[in-house]
């Protein structure tokens, strides 16, 4: 498993993070953004380090990290794959592909495979909708998945 | 010359493997001695031949596709740098009947050019709406868009010209102008293609509204479900600013213009344009009661023009060719041309650019095909997951605001998503119901608790538990969702539902598990 920062060390990296992008307008989202990408989520540690920089209660910064699917509390597996679950995937079988990768994977979406090779994510929509069933892995994007794109995908995030 | 090479670098493409077909051409120019020139371009929105491959001969450009990567060993050999024959060989693109058909205003050069490519932008009739803009007065502009009849393609159908008069009519130290970038709707992504593969139409449309209406600063909002189109703008951005498309002398005008590329944290409420300006000011998504509008108080409570890229994208066209052409196509009070996406249970998919006028069943039968499973058609949701499911008894409904409207469906951002006789309309109301409570911002009690209450009542009714009554109860309670809710989001999620109800009432009945059995 991904070994988890201390707070001091979580505090600095993430003032620096502010640092750099407080001068924007509304710089709330890409300051997550940047935590989110530099710890792989966002650690409770860097909310009250968010909240001093930017003059705002903790609980607003609280506020804004839940609100967003995105922002994750725990750290993510060493694979993220988001499964298509929106009606132009559906209409193409997304229902029947995601029950068939929770099986092969032995997990439900949100969760993380024991090992942490991988964590499944139910997406509403990548756009691919021209190629449907669609999927995610790692920033990739994959269409029309059938058993032979499930079976390289979960032998990807297995190696 | 060297030969030039185009293979999509568009996500669409990608997910059928471009990179890889990309990755075989160059080892095999490597392996040939051959010196050519790759460029990725965009889609051209005929996915069903995706990855396809372009080459640039004497003659023209002539397109292969699908190709894999095992083919590309054997274009070589048949000679397709000169548009040599080969079994995925499919001639001029601009000759395939799915584009040959295609009215291109908006999406003339995607798919055609280099997206990054200034020159080639400007080679292709690219900042001459920009050029024409500079010179005339801010009233003259929103005028000219105004007559153009230009309505928002987000889904609203809101006047453009009008949208932006209100901004230009309000005095402030400090205006905006926002791309809405946010396209979370299933079935869509027109966005997505326009910004991937031609996002300097996106930068020019986006400085012609701020010298139209006085702003000096603009975002665009990207879902992060797109990382590719973030990049592709990132990039795009940068060249605009370098090139002095961007920045305080815009073509050297005394316009100031310039803008940022910011990123969505995956909350479809963020299309919604009120949570989308809370989004960016670094809240919670959550919408705001109207008045006041946008115009007035939007962004930071400055006056703001929040559009969706669709519509700022066409404006480039409509100050290139003048109103009257762009308003010459079309019908009713929809005029010009809506990019329609063809999506799902289709042989066919991909992006049909037409005039308004033409109906879901020519789309669904003669343009896409019929289904991919070669099934019947059962239905087809038009306008993302808040729009109706409508079946072939409507397939002669045009595209056309009003002409939805009057079905009660909407065109949204023009996705359509087929489906087969395999769908299950109770199941698909359902999921209407539980992404909306999914997505629910949480503000209003009719889409935050009605939508719960939905899946509930649907639930029970999958069940077969008093189905006249539970039928009876989500009709009620679509009712007060509808007029009830702040926004869209609560306030159309009856339209899936309803629609789905009324159309497929069989579905809604489902027979007893006693009776099916043998």
């Amino acid at each position: 498993m991904t070994m988890q920062p201390a707070s001091t060390e979580i505090a600095s990296r993430t003032a620096a993070i502010i640092h750099e992008l407080k001068g924007l307008e509304g710089p709330l989202l890409p300051i997550l953004h940047g935590i989110q990408e530099e710890f792989g989520y966002v650690p409770q540690d860097a909310l009250p380090v968010i909240a001093e920089a930017l003059n705002i209660s903790r609980a607003e910064v609280h506020g804004v990290v839940t609100f967003y699917h995105d922002y994750r509390s725990q750290p993510a597996g060493r694979h993220v794959l988001k499964l298509c679950q929106a009606e132009a995937c559906q209409s193409m079988g997304s229902d029947a592909i995601a029950a068939k990768l929770k099986s092969m994977l032995g997990i439900g979406f949100h969760e993380t495979t024991r090992d942490g090779s991988v964590t499944l994510e139910p997406v509403y929509c990548l756009g691919l909708c021209a190629c449907s069933p669609s999927a995610m892995l790692d920033g990739e994007v994959i269409g029309r998945l059938d058993d032979e794109k499930l079976n390289e995908i979960v032998a990807e995030v297995r190696s | 010359m060297i030969p030039r090479i185009y293979i999509p670098g568009d996500s669409g493409a990608l997910a059928l493997g471009a990179e890889r077909v990309a990755k075989a051409v160059r080892a095999e120019l490597a392996e040939r001695g051959i010196e050519a020139k790759i460029v990725r371009n965009g889609s051209r929105g005929a996915y069903f031949l995706e990855p396809m491959v372009e080459v640039a001969t004497a003659n023209g450009r002539v397109a292969y596709g699908p190709v894999k990567p095992s083919d590309v060993k054997s274009l070589f050999d048949c000679g397709f740098l000169t548009g040599g024959h080969h079994k995925r060989w499919l001639g001029a693109p601009d000759k395939i009947p799915f584009l040959a058909k295609q009215t291109r205003l908006t999406f003339a050069r995607c798919g055609v050019t280099d997206p990054l490519s200034l020159d080639h932008y400007k080679a292709h009739g690219g900042l001459n709406g920009l050029q024409n803009a500079v010179a005339m007065t801010p009233a003259d502009i929103v005028k000219q868009v105004t007559e153009s009849g230009l309505r928002g393609r987000g889904g609203a159908g809101f006047p453009t010209g009008i949208k932006w008069k209100t901004v230009l009519d309000t005095s402030a130290d400090r205006k905006y102008i926002v791309c809405n970038a946010d396209e979370g709707d299933s079935g869509t992504f027109a966005d997505r293609m326009i910004m991937e593969g031609d996002p300097f139409v996106l930068i020019e449309g986006m400085a012609i509204a701020g010298i139209a209406t006085g702003a000096t600063k603009g975002f665009i909002y990207i879902r992060s479900e797109y990382p590719h189109a973030v990049a592709v703008m990132q990039k795009a951005v940068e060249i605009a600013r370098r090139a002095g498309v961007l920045g305080v002398i815009v073509l050297g005008s005394p316009n100031s213009f310039d803008m940022e590329v910011r990123v969505g944290a995956g909350a479809y409420v963020c299309g919604e344009e009120t949570a989308l300006l809370d989004s960016l000011e670094g809240k919670r998504g959550q919408v705001r009661a109207k008045p006041p509008l946008p115009a007035h108080k939007g962004l930071f409570g400055k006056p703001t023009v929040i559009n969706n890229v669709i519509s700022l994208a066409s404006v480039p066209v409509i100050m290139d060719k003048g109103a009257a052409f762009y308003k010459d196509f079309g019908m009713g009070r929809s005029r010009g041309t809506i990019p329609i996406q063809i999506a799902g249970n289709v042989k066919y998919a991909g992006l049909y650019e037409a005039a308004f006028g033409i109906t879901v069943g020519e789309i669904v039968d003669d343009i896409g095909g019929g289904t991919a499973t070669g099934r019947p058609v059962k239905a087809v949701q038009v306008g993302g997951p808040l729009g109706a499911y409508f079946p072939r008894a409507l397939f002669d409904t045009p595209f056309d605001y009003e002409a939805f409207a009057a079905k009660d469906g909407l065109i949204g951002h023009a996705g359509i998503v087929v489906f087969d006789d395999s769908a299950d309309m109770l199941k698909q109301a359902r999921f209407a119901m539980e992404f909306c409570a999914i997505e629910s911002c949480g503000k209003c009690t009719p889409c935050r608790i009605g939508s719960t209450r939905g899946v509930e009542v649907l639930d029970r009714l999958a069940e077969n538990i008093e189905p006249e009554k539970q039928i009876a109860l989500v009709t009620d309670l679509c009712n007060t969702m509808k007029f009830g809710s702040l926004c869209a989001l609560g306030g159309f999620t009856p339209y899936p539902v309803m629609s789905a109800l009324n159309h497929f009432p069989d579905d809604f009945r489902p027979t007893p598990v006693a009776e099916a059995a043998e």
